[in-house]
């Protein structure tokens, strides 16, 4: 047993250290003075310098930023009026299968395959309006489809476990719908609902595959700016980049943490 | 017409019949209980009464104003959730405010009666408290205090006293009747123990598969149950089945006089192990010789069981019997309870 445990010890440390290794090269490298080479050649900000003053990729990082806010805002709406519609509406049973297998095609299709169904999609919108050119309205769309599932998802979950008692219990107490939700069922979701919006932020926020087919020339992202320069040459640039995404996500992580053990304890 | 007035009630969920054509009086006033056993349709008639589920046909009547179709929301009837259902993010005071503030009752008022309700309930000192902070029986008098802060002309309690433990609950269970008979107001519990509805009620109606099985005041139902059912529920019950014949009832344990002429001719009779008398001679009227069997000690009493049946015998702890004892019990005529089938 204890042979076993120790085992069980030096794998898990070997596994974190596995995960976190190239992470922390990539740190590593985006503070090593030199252009090449593995080699540390002494402590320097240059290269985050030289970052801020690549227009190329300001302009990434603003087309990301304004994708993965608008995106965010308007799937956490979208998410959460559909996960209460779901969840509250007396759908007939065999109905509620079939919603609840709908909701869960975005999350478990391969990315690919959705990125080739906007491609599609967008051909035939195209028709419609030059609105659908490719751009940054198409990749925000393409985002709001997916993301409206991974809000839904988690905001039904927390439906759940809030239960239908406290709702009756508030019509009981002669609180019209708007007030229901005001003062019930918006509070008691709000967990839910950041938990939610956390989730397809980041989910936007490194999103490649989808941005990459639905993306045109002025909306290039961080995660397509990297690509498209990984594929010349690996510059401490987009280390330093690379490093501050990282950071941005930890961020979150920890801030979402956080959150929701305040709303536990509370 | 005061009262709240049920007619013809029916509800169904799928095929199963919930409630099963109900019509109920109750009085305005008066502390009423729908007693019986789980999934006798009990929860769903409070429910329609609440207006929080729709009756498939059937009319309620409160006051002279019929409500059949009238949504949760704009009844002047309020609900003590079986779960209590309070609001986790409110503190005590705003839980109990809620059905003020949602009516948009001015703040000034809202303050003075949330503190009345919950001086009332004895829990002022907690009213900044949140329900996670507080105990189940503190919950429950926060339950009940936002009910009651509403003056509904009927208080709905749905298996109020499930959660709390035996002691506190018999403790509760007094409070409750002394606080309705206080107010005055319409009380209608629902529960599944035949104590409880003994102790608060004013009127029973005993639940059988959606259909009221019986109906009268505590004593009525107790000591004059109509069907084998509401005698077994209500406590512990001596049945015996046998034949009618030249006035007579030919049992398994003899033949006996009674009171009340059946209008069967096999059927079935009762009697509550409490009112048999144990005699060391014959009795002048329905002796039956019988055998003590099992001896259990209870407390208050002793429970008896004796052959033949086995008929069960309450008896008082300071009498000695051993296994073996041979005695003679009294069925009483008069205690004597005939069923309607």
């Amino acid at each position: 047993m204890r042979k076993i445990r120790v085992l069980v010890n030096i794998v898990a440390v070997f596994t974190l250290f596995f995960l976190y290794l190239p992470l922390l090269a990539v740190a590593f490298f985006s503070v090593n003075n030199t252009k090449y080479g593995l080699v540390w050649k002494g402590f320097t900000l240059d290269w985050y310098i030289k970052l801020f003053h690549n227009e190329l990729i300001l302009q990434a990082a603003w087309n990301t930023l304004v994708l993965a806010v608008v995106s965010t805002i308007v799937s956490t709406l979208l998410g959460t009026v559909l996960a209460i519609g779901m969840d509250r509406f007396p759908w007939p049973r065999r109905m509620n299968t079939v919603l609840d297998m709908i909701l869960h095609i975005p999350v478990i299709i391969p990315d690919i395959i959705f990125a080739a169904a906007m491609v599609v999609a967008f051909g035939f919108l195209r028709l419609l309006s030059s609105m659908f050119e490719p751009g940054l309205i198409n990749m925000i769309i393409a985002h709001i489809t997916f993301q409206t599932a991974f809000v839904a998802l988690i905001v039904r979950s927390r439906l759940v476990s809030i239960g239908k008692d406290v709702e009756e219990a508030a019509r009981d107490l002669h609180a019209d719908t708007p007030y229901l939700l005001r003062r019930v069922l918006l509070p008691l979701l709000t967990p839910g609902i950041v938990a939610g919006a956390m989730l397809a932020f980041t989910l936007s926020l490194d999103d490649f595959i989808i941005s990459f087919f639905t993306a045109g020339p002025d909306s290039v992202t961080l995660p397509l700016y990297i690509f498209a320069a990984v594929r010349r040459t690996v510059t401490p640039q987009i280390h330093a980049l690379s490093t501050i995404v990282l950071l941005v996500t930890v961020i979150m992580v920890i801030g979402m943490e956080r959150f929701t053990r305040n709303v536990q304890v509370n | 017409m005061k009262g709240l007035f049920l007619k013809g009630i029916n509800k169904s969920f799928g095929s199963v019949r919930a409630v099963d054509n109900v019509s109920l009086e109750i009085q305005s006033g008066e502390f009423f209980t729908l007693l019986g056993p789980s999934g006798c349709g009990k929860t769903t008639l409070l429910r329609i009464i609440a207006g929080l589920e729709l009756q498939n046909s059937g009319q309620v009547i409160l006051d002279g104003e019929d409500i059949t179709t009238l949504p949760a929301i704009k009844r002047q009837i309020n609900t003590v959730f079986q779960s209590y259902a309070l609001f986790p993010h409110l503190s005590v005071f705003e839980n109990v405010a809620f059905g003020l503030r949602s009516r948009k009752v001015p703040n000034p008022e809202v303050e003075k009666r949330v503190n009345r309700a919950l001086d009332m309930l004895e829990i002022g000192q907690m009213s900044k408290r949140f329900p996670h902070q507080l105990s189940g029986g503190q919950n429950q008098r926060v339950a009940l205090a936002r009910a009651l802060v509403n003056e509904p002309k009927v208080l709905l309690l749905d298996e109020p006293m499930s959660a709390l433990d035996a002691k506190l609950r018999s403790q509760v269970q007094v409070e409750l009747r002394r606080l309705q008979q206080k107010l005055g107001q319409t009380f209608i519990l629902v529960t599944h123990d035949q104590d409880e509805a003994l102790v608060v009620s004013d009127r029973i109606a005993v639940m059988k598969d959606g259909k009221i099985a019986q109906f009268g005041t505590p004593n009525q139902v107790y000591d004059y149950p109509d069907t084998r059912f509401v005698a077994e529920f209500l406590g512990a019950a001596n049945v015996f089945s046998g034949t009618y014949r030249d006035g007579l009832f030919h049992s398994e344990i003899g033949i006996l006089k009674f009171d009340r002429a059946p209008s069967w001719e096999h059927g079935e009779m009762a009697i509550r192990p409490e009112w048999i008398k144990i005699s060391d001679t014959e009795p002048e009227i329905n002796g039956v010789r019988a055998t003590v069997r099992e001896i259990i000690y209870r407390g208050t009493n002793l429970d008896i069981w004796m052959d033949p049946g086995p008929i069960r015998v309450r008896s008082a702890t300071t009498d000695s019997f051993k296994i073996g004892d041979q005695v003679w019990l009294e069925i009483a005529p008069s205690e004597l309870v005939v069923f309607d089938e």
